[in-house]
C-alpha cells in the first residue's frame, strides 16, 4: 500500500498534460499518428506473409511441369501445372459455358470498387461529414461481403468439380478437389489455391468486422466526439492493404 | 499521452464541400490497367515476355493503390523508405526461390 503512494511523486496535473519534448515521447515519427504507424509496420509484416505465400507457389510451380501446347487442347493431368483459364471458367448461373476468367475478373473489380468507397468514406471523416463517412461505409461493407460471398462460391466450385471429373491412376472418376486429392493438376495446385485465397479471403472477412465495428463506432459519433476520424482511415489503410494482396494474388494465381 | 492526431476544434457543423475527383481518376487508372491485363492474357500466348508485363503491369497497379489510395506518397520520405526498402529483400527472395524452383525441375525431370 505505501508502494503505491511514494511512488506518486509527480503530481497528477502534470501527468494529465501531453508531452511536447523530444525526448519524452512529446514527438511523433514520420508526422504520423502512434496508430497509423503501427498500421503501416504490420501490413509491412503481413505483407512479408503473402509474399511467402505467393514464392512458394512460384517456386513449387517451376518444379512442376509446365503445359505445353494450346489452350483448346488443354486437360486437366497430374503431370504437369494446369493453365488457370482452364480451371477458372465457369460464372454462377452459366452452367456449362466456358468462360475463362470472367468471374475472377469480376470479383477483382468488386474489390478494388470497395476500395474506393472506403477512400471516400476516409475522405468524409476528414470533412466530418458523418453521414457520408456512414454512406460510404456501408457500401464497402456490401462490396466485400459480395466479394466473401463470389468467393465462397468459387471454392464450393472448385470443390465440386466439373461435370466430367478426371480419371485417375487407379480407374476411378474423381471430382473437385481436397486438400490430398484433385481433379485439376498436382495435389500442390489444390493445396496452394485453398491456401493463398482462403488467406486472403479471411483478411477480407476480419476487414468486414471492422469496418462493422467502425460503422457502428460512427452511427453512435464516437469519433466525432473523439474529434477525428482516425479510426476510419488506419482501417482503410488495412482493407487497401487486402485490395492491394488481391492484385498480387490476381496477377500470379489466375494471369500468369 | 502524445502521439495522438492534431486534435481539431470541435465541428462547427459546416461541412466542407467533397473533394473526390483524384479518386474516381485513380479508380479509372486502375480499372484501365486491370482491363488491359485481362485482354493481354487472351490476346497473347503464355510466354516470358507476356509474364513481364504482367508484372510490371501489378506493380503500376500496387504503385497508384499504395501512393494514393494508402496515401503513402503524401507521407513524409522516412516513412515511405521505410515501407519500401524492406519490400525490396521480397526480389531478392522471389529470384531465389525460383531458381530453386527450377534447380528442383532440373533433377526431377
Amino acid at each position: 500500500m505505501s508502494t503505491i503512494s511514494t511512488t506518486q511523486v509527480i503530481s497528477d496535473s502534470a501527468l494529465d498534460k501531453p508531452r511536447t519534448g523530444t525526448w519524452d515521447g512529446g514527438n511523433e515519427p514520420f508526422n504520423a499518428s502512434y496508430g497509423k504507424l503501427m498500421m503501416w509496420f504490420f501490413l509491412l509484416s503481413d505483407a512479408f506473409t503473402f509474399a511467402a505465400f505467393l514464392t512458394t507457389y512460384g517456386l513449387i510451380r517451376h518444379r512442376h511441369l509446365a503445359y505445353e501446347g494450346t489452350a483448346e487442347a488443354f486437360k486437366f493431368s497430374s503431370n504437369y501445372w494446369p493453365i488457370p483459364e482452364k480451371v477458372f471458367n465457369s460464372f454462377p448461373g452459366l452452367h456449362g459455358i466456358d468462360l475463362p476468367l470472367a468471374f475472377v475478373a469480376l470479383m477483382t473489380m468488386i474489390l478494388i470498387f470497395s476500395s474506393v468507397t472506403m477512400v471516400l468514406a476516409v475522405e468524409a471523416g476528414h470533412r466530418f461529414d458523418k453521414k457520408d463517412v456512414q454512406k460510404w461505409l456501408l457500401w464497402t461493407i456490401l462490396f466485400g461481403t459480395i466479394f466473401v460471398s463470389c468467393q465462397a462460391w468459387e471454392w464450393s466450385h472448385f470443390i465440386g468439380g466439373t461435370d466430367e471429373g478426371t480419371l485417375m491412376n487407379d480407374g476411378t472418376r474423381f471430382f473437385g478437389a481436397n486438400l490430398t486429392v484433385n481433379q485439376y493438376g498436382p495435389v500442390l495446385f489444390a493445396d496452394l489455391f485453398f491456401f493463398i485465397t482462403g488467406f486472403h479471403g479471411t483478411h477480407v472477412f476480419s476487414g468486414i468486422c471492422l469496418l462493422i465495428y467502425c460503422f457502428i463506432a460512427t452511427t453512435n459519433g464516437t469519433f466525432e466526439k473523439r474529434g477525428h476520424y482516425e479510426m476510419v482511415e488506419k482501417i482503410g489503410l488495412y482493407w487497401h492493404f487486402v485490395d492491394l494482396v488481391w492484385v498480387f494474388v490476381f496477377t500470379f494465381f489466375y494471369l500468369v | 499521452m502524445a502521439n495522438h492526431a492534431p486534435e481539431h476544434p470541435a465541428h462547427t457543423g459546416e461541412i466542407a464541400k467533397p473533394n473526390t475527383a483524384w479518386i474516381w481518376k485513380t479508380f479509372w487508372v486502375i480499372t484501365a490497367i486491370t482491363a488491359l491485363e485481362f485482354a493481354i492474357a487472351f490476346v497473347m500466348p503464355s510466354s516470358t515476355l507476356r509474364n513481364s508485363i504482367f508484372i510490371i503491369l501489378t506493380i503500376c497497379k500496387a504503385f497508384f493503390i499504395v501512393a494514393e489510395f494508402m496515401h503513402l506518397k503524401h507521407e513524409t520520405k522516412g516513412l515511405i523508405w521505410t515501407i519500401l526498402v524492406p519490400m525490396s529483400l521480397l526480389i531478392w527472395l522471389l529470384v531465389a526461390l525460383i531458381t530453386e524452383g527450377n534447380a528442383i525441375h532440373k533433377n526431377i525431370f
